[in-house]
This record gives structure tokens, sequence and C-alpha cells, in this order.
């Protein structure tokens, strides 16, 4: 068999796992920086006083923005990470390398399909797309080759551990971080293939051989996939903060039950939760979306204040039994600050918790809805949760994996070791201005919020033009963050120093 | 490790600072979802969810046009004010990219206004109040509505309708 000893860490890794993951790693980070790049215009265009784009260019990037953001870089992330934890953590194969590649394959294609169409004009639909605004066919086809993709992928995880304990390859109970994206994986099946679902018969539509999408029935659907494929993105973050942490520090799980059952959480509630997105729709009763929200939501909301303490918990255990003991918080003034790997975790945990999840609670209330739905409040409580906290995590994930896979050092180390700094603060300026912004009823998705040219004009309270303001220095500092991590990351796995 | 296999049993007790941790996590969780339903009832306004189904955009079109037939009171910017008796039924309609009619209201009066979309998605969301809610082509969305303040109400579409999206702004008048 094909395989090396990783000198840093002493895993075995199988060469066909290794090409897999490295693909897939740059295929996300060449993703987030197109998507990134489309962010940054979208926050010069929301900066009143830049306003930088015209209007179609605005919803295009929009569109672009989302999609290549939110969906590319961290499925095509998460799936390198599928092969990270089933083969590599497992010191075991990828059982059918033929059918990963197919899956990568078809992400690619999908995700090429969507860029080229909505690049071409012909799809200005955001990345929601609600029926019946309408799209080229293309658009819809690329969503449904990606899903199916992502499917596979997913599905190979399943294979790799099948074989994984076929071989030996571990006893009794999988790692941690396997577990957790085990989870991913389940969920990722489920939401994806209702994703498929719900796209079929829409591209059917869009070439006219279906007359009529009920468009309730859509935002319904599309929900069901969009909300929890936003938990495959949890889990997938939560397990790769205890994996930092393992490599990092040494950090073993506090209680292994008290995480597994989280992780368990998770799968069983989190999917349910998704019709916050329609609390101010039609059609659905109010005990519908009550029982919905409520009582479902929390328990997976359970499930993250267990990690917010178990990682925590088992960084202090790890750093206290390196003999920084002194005091209550002597561990904390020690912990590794300069090694970007870990602090991204911090700040992940840090950015997820209190900014994205708090705001997230919040906002999915019955009655706070109602002033906060569709608002730029809104936009600042997910960048909270997919930037601030997943996309943070899975840049320190970057940092740890380079060395083990690429077995390249990181170029630039001064910069790397700042640049998950400067890449949260300047988020979490950004997504602050955003919440305030839209407290004063300030839209999302919206290109001209003075209304010059509308019959009615209407201003906003002027220190919404402030908090915009903010929002736009937030997001160039955020740009700036994130320009180098795709030099640092890039730059890296082509020039780095090979580490034998 | 969270990077290797736990050892054979890892299903031990909790811990005295797990359980209180949990402990007051799933209190806190148990509040908030007991509070929810429990605030459907004793808050002051809730969501509506009265909806009913529209086959036919001509006919919600015709009962729009009924009522400005019957209330007009006068024009705003070349868009008809109709001014509807306190307690009945008004009807506003969404489309690319308008919000029509200007709706007059009195203060203090409930009313039960019909909102429906004659093409695709858009949002309703008043201004400055800020309260949004959204309005989906093939149904009519009841909001039972009670101004509480006299003033001008500006209403901003806040789903993405296209082009012209931007330019969606109606308006309401409170007296
Ligand atoms: C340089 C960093 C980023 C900046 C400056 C940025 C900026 C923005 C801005 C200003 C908007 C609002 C557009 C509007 O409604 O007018 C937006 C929307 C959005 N962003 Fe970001 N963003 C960044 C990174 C990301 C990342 C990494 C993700 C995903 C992981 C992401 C996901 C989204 C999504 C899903 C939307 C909503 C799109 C829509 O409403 O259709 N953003 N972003
Ligand atoms: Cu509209
Ligand atoms: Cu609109």
């Amino acid at each position: 068999m094909d395989y090396r000893i990783c000198s840093l860490t002493g895993l075995k890794i199988n060469k066909p796992a290794e090409d897999l993951i490295k693909w897939n790693m740059v295929t996300a980070i060449l993703f987030l920086a197109i998507g990134g790049f489309m962010g940054l215009l979208m926050a010069l265009t929301r900066w009143p006083s830049v306003h930088y784009l015209d209007t179609s260019h605005y919803y295009r990037f929009l569109t672009l923005h989302g999609f290549d953001a939110l969906l590319l870089w961290i499925l095509f992330f998460e799936v390198a990470l599928v092969h990270f934890t089933s083969a590599v953590l497992l010191n075991t194969r990828v059982v059918a390398p033929f059918s990963a590649w197919i899956a990568y394959a078809l992400m690619l294609v999908g995700a090429a399909f969507v860029n080229i169409v909505v690049f071409a004009g012909k799809a200005d639909v955001l990345f929601t797309s609600y029926v019946p605004l309408k799209a080229n066919g293309v658009y819809y086809l690329g969503i449904i080759i990606f899903a199916v993709g992502a499917i596979v992928a997913f599905a190979n995880f399943f294979a790799n551990i099948i074989q994984a304990r076929r071989d030996k390859a571990y006893q009794h109970s999988l790692p941690l971080g396997t577990f957790g994206l085990a989870a991913a994986s389940i969920i990722g099946i489920v939401t994806l293939a209702h994703g498929a679902v719900i796209m079929i018969p829409v591209f059917f539509w869009s070439i006219d051989l279906i007359k009529y999408i009920d468009p309730a029935t859509y935002r319904l659907v599309f929900w069901g996939l969009g909300h929890p494929s936003q938990q495959i993105n949890v889990c997938a973050m939560v397990a790769m903060w205890y994996m930092t942490a393992g490599f990092v520090l040494g950090a073993k799980p506090v209680n292994e039950k008290l995480s597994r059952t989280a992780f368990v959480l998770y799968i069983l509630f989190i999917n349910v939760a998704s019709e916050h997105h329609l609390l101010v729709d039609p059609v659905l009763s109010s005990w519908h979306k009550i029982i919905n929200t409520s009582y479902v939501m929390h328990l997976a909301v359970l499930a993250s204040m267990i990690h917010a303490f178990a990682i925590p918990a088992s960084i202090e255990v790890a750093l206290r039994n390196k003999g920084y003991t002194k005091g209550l918080f002597d561990w904390l003034k020690n912990a590794p600050w300069g090694n970007p790997a870990f602090s991204a975790t911090f700040l992940s945990i840090i950015g997820f918790g209190f900014l994205g999840g708090t705001t997230g609670v919040i906002f999915g209330t019955e009655q706070f809805n109602i002033i906060r739905h569709n608002t730029f409040a809104i936009t600042g409580h997910f960048h909270a949760t997919v930037v601030s906290g997943t996309t943070i995590a899975f840049m320190g994930g970057t940092y740890l994996l380079i060395p083990y896979i690429f077995r390249r050092n990181l170029v630039l180390p001064k910069l790397a070791a700042i640049q998950p700094y400067l890449y949260a603060i300047g988020v979490a300026v950004m997504l602050i201005g955003m919440m305030a912004a839209g407290t004063y009823g300030v839209p999302r998705r919206h290109w001209d919020i003075t209304f010059s040219n509308a019959i009615f004009s209407f201003s906003f309270d002027p220190s919404a033009d402030m908090f915009l303001s903010m929002m736009g220095v937030g997001g160039l500092f955020a740009a700036l963050g994130g320009a180098m991590f795709i030099i640092i990351s890039l730059g890296s796995i082509m020039f780095g120093r090979k580490i034998q | 490790m969270a990077i290797k296999e736990p050892e054979r049993i890892w299903w031990k007790p909790f811990t005295r600072d797990e359980r209180l941790w949990v402990a007051m996590a799933l209190l806190w969780m148990m509040g908030s979802f007991v509070f929810m339903p429990v605030y459907h009832f004793i808050g002051a306004q809730n969501p509506p969810s009265e909806t009913y189904r529209v086959r036919d955009h001509e006919k919600f079109r015709a009962l729009v046009d009924g009522m400005v037939a019957k209330y007009k009171v006068g024009e705003d910017k070349g868009v008809p004010v109709v001014k509807p008796e306190p307690g009945s039924d008004v009807f506003m309609q969404a489309s690319m990219w308008q919000w029509y009619p200007v709706l007059e209201l009195e203060k203090g009066k409930t009313y039960r206004i019909h909102l429906s979309s004659m093409d695709i998605t858009h949002g309703f969301s008043i201004q400055p109040i800020n309260m949004n809610f959204m309005v989906v082509p093939d149904y009519d969305y009841v909001l039972t509505l009670t101004p509480t303040t006299a003033g001008d109400y500006y209403i901003v579409c806040n789903e993405f309708c296209g082009l012209g999206h931007h330019l969606m702004v109606g308006k309401m008048i409170i007296k």
C-alpha cells in the first residue's frame, strides 16, 4: 500500500487521501478568494459614501458572493476534512479513491456552471433563488450536480470508516474529530438530498417542462435544506476546534461522553429548526413555527453550550499539564497566541459563541423576528456564524494541515501570526456595523437605501449611515486579512520550505 | 485525544463542574423554550399566520381596484390614496416595483390588511418603525393591524425582486 509516515504527527498517510485533501483544500481556498473579493465589493457598495458598484453588478456579484463563499469554500474544505478524519486520523486508506475523485469532479463542474452562468448575467437571482424569480437552467443544473457530488463525497466518509473497522484501524470508538465529521456527514447527506429534491423540479420549471412551482413550498423546502446545511458547518467547525486543540496542545476532551452526546444532539435536533427563516411568512400556522423554532432548536443550542464548556476546559487542562499552573489564568496567558492555528481556533470559538450564537437565538424568536427579518442585522448574524465561526476555524485548519499534508512550512510566519487577529477584528467590526444598521431598519440585499429615484423617498435615521460606514471600514480590514490568508496559504503550498 | 481513539471505556460519570454547567444550560434552554409559546399569549404582537390561497391574481387585483374605486380620497405622486372604513378589509398589492395603493388609516382603529404579490416575492417593511413581513405570490397574507402613532410611514421592499428592487417604496398615512 501507498503510505508514508508523517514526521510531525506520526500519522500514517495514504497517498490517495493526501491527494484528495490537497485538491479539495486548494479548490476551497480559490473559491474563498473569489467569494471574498466579491465580499469586498459588497462592503464597498453598501458603504454609503463609496457606493461602488452599479445596480446590476451589485446583484450579480452578491449572488456570487453568497454562493462561492458560503457553499463552495466551506463544502470543499469539509470534503478535505472528510478524508482527513476518516483516512488519515484512522491511519487507514481511502477505500474508493475513484468515487472520491468523481465526487470532486462533479462538485467542480457544478461550481463552474454556477459561476459561469452568474458571471454571464443569466442568473441574477441571489443564492436563495426564490421561485418564481427565474434563472437560466444551467444555474439550477449546476447546483444539482454540485449537490450530488457533495453527497457522494460524504458517502465516502462512511465507506472509509467501514473499511477502517475491517482493517482494524480502530478498535471500538472513533476519535472525537472523526465522530464530529460523522455527524457532519450524516447531516450533509440528508440536507443535500433535500436540496436536490427541490432543485430538480425547479430546473425543469426553468426549461418550461413543469408549469408551476409553489413559491411557499419552495421557501419551506429550500430552508429545509439551507438551514440544516449550516449545521454541517457547525459540526465540522466544532470538530476542527477539538482537533486543533489536540494537535497543537495535546489537549484531550475532558469527557468523551459529554462531547459525543453534544454531537448527537446536533444530529437529532438542529435539522428540524429551519423555520426561523419563515417566521413572518404566510402559510405556516403559528404553532407550526413555534414548535419548530422553540422546542427543538433549544436542544441544539444546548449542544453548543456543552462544546463551549468542553473545549476551553480541555485547553486549560492541557496547558496546566504543561506546567502553567499559577493562579486562575496563568494557562491562558501562556497559550500559544502566536500560532495561527491556535489563535484562529480561539477567535472562532469567541466569535461564533458570543456574536453568532447569541444573535441567532434572539433573532429566531417569534416576535423579535418581526423587527429583524430581512434587515441588515441578519447579514450581521450569519457573518458571525459562517465567517467569525466557520471560516476562521477553517483558516486555522489550513494552517494546521499545510505542514502535515503538503509537507511545507508556512511562508511569512510573522504575517501568519497576525492574520487571524486582523481578519477576526475586521469581520467583527463589519458585522457589528451591520447589526446596528439593521436595528434602524436598513434592509439587506438593497442597492440604494437613500431611495433617490423611488417615487416616495424616505431616509433612515442618520445614525444608520455611521454604522454602514463602520461596516465598510471593518469590511476593508476583513478583506485585507482575507487576502493575507490567501497569499500565505497558497504561497506556503507552492513555495513553503519542504519538511522531510 | 480528539485525534486518537479514546480509551476502551469512555462512558464515565460527569464531574461536578460538568453537571453544574449542563444543568445551568439546560435550565436556560428550557426557560427559553417555555417562554416562546408563553409570550405568544402575553406579548402585545405576534407575526400573523392567517393566509388564503390566491388562485387567480386578477381576482385579488379586482378586490384592490374595488377598494380604490370606493374609498379613494386623493392622489399622492400619481398613486391613489385610499381611506377605507375602520375595521374593514384593506388590500395592498405588491408588484415589480410598486406598492398599490397608498393607505390612509386612523390611529387606534383596527384593520385587516391583505397582502399579496402579482408577480414574485416581495418584502413588506414598514419604516421607520421597522416591522417586516413577507409577501409571497399566490397567497394572501392578512395582517391584523392597529396603528398607534400618527405620521407618515413608508413601505420599503426588503426582498430582492429584480433590478428595480430599490425603487419599490410605498406609503401609509396614519391620522
Ligand atoms: C472579506 C470578507 C467579507 C466581506 C467584506 C463580506 C461582506 C458582505 C456584505 C457587505 C454582504 C451584504 C450584501 C448585501 O446584502 O447588501 C454580504 C453578504 C453575504 N455574505 Fe459576506 N462578506 C465576507 C465574507 C463572507 C464569507 C467568508 C462568507 C461565507 C462563508 C460570507 C457569506 C455571505 C452570505 C451568505 C451573504 C448573503 C448573500 C445574500 O444576501 O444573498 N461572506 N457579505
Ligand atoms: Cu419588491
Ligand atoms: Cu424588492
